[in-house]
């Protein structure tokens, strides 16, 4: 890094380290949170561990999306507290919370026709300064392949169809390298194939020592890919465990208020979920 | 959905030294085209001084050899020209790297100090610095009233035309309205307390005119103008990421908040600089970021910089276009920017209509 560039970089930031799996990456406890004078989310703990994706599945309204934000410190809580890489999300300065968490939004828009591999690199926007700035060009490489939009680099992001948008939004995410991942609703917009590539991306990213904490609304994607699965219900944890474990008819019944049926699938045995139907 | 074929030349990062060499050639044709218009506006006017008389004594005056002119031709060069051309400089600029500012924060490519009413904002404090007759700080009355007007007009617009972290254009358009409408009152009721010969500096002003250009004038805005200037370009890798929204900047280590400020001050010192010497200027920081942008895509990191440089380069030769296409009498240049910055800003409009569906 040349030394001019070193005297205008931001001011000292703390680096994070690799933890090993299973230890907690980000953890939430006893949190509560009101948006517009309604109680969201009621007391929910959760821990994410390195080494693992964690699913959070439940019905509309069920508070996803708010626990996913208040996890990415996007949302101040009003009771209990977030801790991101053993310290309270609010005592990290956002330049250190951006080297520690990658977030998807659930919808990836953009004010200026900013070119598919531009956007992609605004991923690495919190290394500048860093030795791993050095890296930029071989992680946004990895994660436009990746997520497949190599082929269309060159075009302006406001080009793309929707389902091209949400990939682009992905290999940003993924090219920030942080250890933990959250991804909102990362397949609503896309193909089966490309719903497939997303989960096994968050697979090899788990597998790589990173956290994922993924909002689905697919219990089959849940079920194949995540390691644990956490049912939200009414702002509160309903269920945490292997999705094996916890996708049961009678739970998953109640919590979405429409009888379904779980079986083991024929060949791999991981459950399938189905809407219970006439005939 | 379809993958586009993948044909081999759009490779990552294949496209970057390309556009890095446009990015230079861009910089480089507009620096010497203002340079050009820097040197013909001196010498082209009523009084004719022949190009190699201004770098002549251009180059006596820095002791680089040359040779003072006549003593007519020296005064018009140093006393008329110059300082007008150095204001034409400072307006230009500040007003061009304030419209890319200003459409950098709001996230919207319709921002710009005179559509949204920063303008009027600015000049409602300089219209009532020379009405009350205020003089508190000498010189730089004018421009410190113009500023702090116009920076509490920058936070009204703000905060009345965002919501949810996204400016809608029809707010923020109508917001612009209400806040014209507002200062153009304000600026009527300023006149009509005013006395006759305040009400005859106050027009002049008001036409948007360089023609009262005096170096006290030019060190009455330099502070202002090259602070903003100085600081705006630091900002630019953060707007790029500003342009994903909100959090996602948040997310990637932006801070927000600071970002705003230092930003809307920016922006305010700017557009002070600009109004308080020469009226309200109004589409130059429209037109010039929105033509580099075509040009060389929406990096603000060219995009800060390079509107400062285009838009002195429009104010220098609308300034020269001015005073020589009517002469002898000249036009006022905010009629002249207005003319021609409307029908773009009305074509603007239909295309972003066009690409949103609609309004509503």
């Amino acid at each position: 890094m040349n030394p001019f560039k070193a005297l205008l970089a931001p001011r000292r930031r703390e680096l994070p380290f690799p933890v090993p799996a299973g230890s907690t990456a980000a953890e939430a406890a006893g949190v509560g949170v009101r948006l517009g004078g309604r109680p969201v989310l009621d007391s929910v703990d959760l821990t994410v561990r390195a080494g693992e994706v964690l699913a959070l599945v439940g019905p509309n309204g069920a508070g996803k999306s708010t626990l996913l934000a208040a996890l990415a410190a996007d949302l101040p809580v009003d009771s209990g507290e977030i801790r991101v890489d053993g310290r309270p999300a609010t005592r990290w300065t956002a330049a250190e919370l951006a080297l520690r968490r990658a977030v998807l939004p659930q919808s990836a828009a953009l004010a200026f026709p900013f070119p598919v591999e531009d956007v992609v690199r605004m991923g690495r926007a919190p290394w500048a300064g860093t030795a791993r700035e050095d890296e930029d060009d071989t992680v946004v490489a990895a994660a436009m392949a990746a997520t497949e939009v190599t082929g269309f680099a060159t075009r302006p992001f406001s080009a793309l169809s929707g389902g091209e948008r949400a990939r682009v939004a992905l290999a940003r995410a993924l090219a920030q390298s942080a250890p933990l991942l959250l991804l909102d609703e990362p397949t609503a917009a896309l193909d089966l194939r490309h719903q497939e590539l997303v989960l096994r991306i968050c697979r090899e990213r788990a597998a790589a020592g990173d956290a994922v904490v993924v909002v689905l609304h697919d219990l089959g994607l849940a079920a194949a890919y995540a390691d644990r699965a956490v049912v939200l219900h009414g702002g509160r944890v309903a269920v945490d465990g292997p999705p094996a474990e916890v996708f049961t008819g009678a739970l998953l019944g109640e919590v979405y208020r429409q009888p379904v049926e779980v079986f083991p699938h024929p060949r791999t045995g991981v459950p399938l979920v189905v809407p219970k139907r006439l005939a | 959905m379809t993958a586009a074929p993948y044909d081999g030349s759009t490779a990552p990062s294949a496209g970057a030294p390309a556009r890095r060499g446009r990015t230079f050639a861009l910089t480089a044709a507009l620096s010497a085209a203002l340079l050009v218009g820097c040197l013909l506006s001196a010498g082209l006017g009523a009084y004719d001084i022949p190009l190699g008389d201004v770098l002549s004594s251009l180059q006596h005056r820095v002791g680089l050899g040359g040779q003072a002119l006549d003593r007519v031709a020296e005064s018009v060069l140093w006393n008329v020209r110059l300082p007008r051309v150095t204001l034409a400089l400072l307006v230009g600029s500040s007003l061009g790297c304030a419209g890319a500012l200003m459409q950098g924060v709001f996230g919207n490519p319709l921002a710009e100090p005179g559509v949204i009413g920063i303008s009027s904002g600015a000049a409602v404090g300089a219209v009532a610095s020379i009405a009350l007759g205020l003089t508190f700080f000498g010189n730089w009355t004018i421009t410190v009233c113009a500023f702090v007007s116009g920076l509490a007009t920058v936070l009204l617009v703000y905060v009345l035309s965002r919501s949810g972290g996204r400016t809608e254009v029809v707010t923020l358009i109508l917001t612009g309205i209400a806040v014209n409408a507002f200062a153009g009152a304000l600026i009527g009721l300023f006149i009509f307390f005013a006395d006759n010969a305040q009400i005859t500096q106050i027009t002049f002003w008001q036409l948007g005119s360089l023609s009262q250009a005096t170096w006290p004038k030019v060190l009455a805005v330099l502070p202002c103008a090259a602070l903003g200037l100085l600081v705006a370009p630091f900002h630019a890798r953060k707007l790029d990421l500003l342009a994903l929204g909100e959090r996602p900047a948040r997310h990637l280590g932006v801070d927000v908040e600071r970002l705003r400020i230092v930003l809307v001050l920016v922006v305010a010192l700017l557009t002070a600089a600009a109004v308080a010497v020469a009226g309200i200027i109004s589409f130059v920081g429209l037109l010039v970021p929105h033509l580099l942008r075509m040009a060389n895509g929406p990096g603000h990191r060219f995009l800060v910089p390079g509107s400062a440089l285009g838009g002195a380069l429009v104010l220098v030769a609308g300034d020269l276009a001015a005073r020589t296409v009517a002469d002898p009498a000249e036009l006022p240049l905010g009629v002249l920017t207005a003319l021609f910055g409307s029908p773009f800003f009305f074509w603007l409009l239909r295309r972003t209509r066009r690409r949103q569906g609609g309004w509503a």
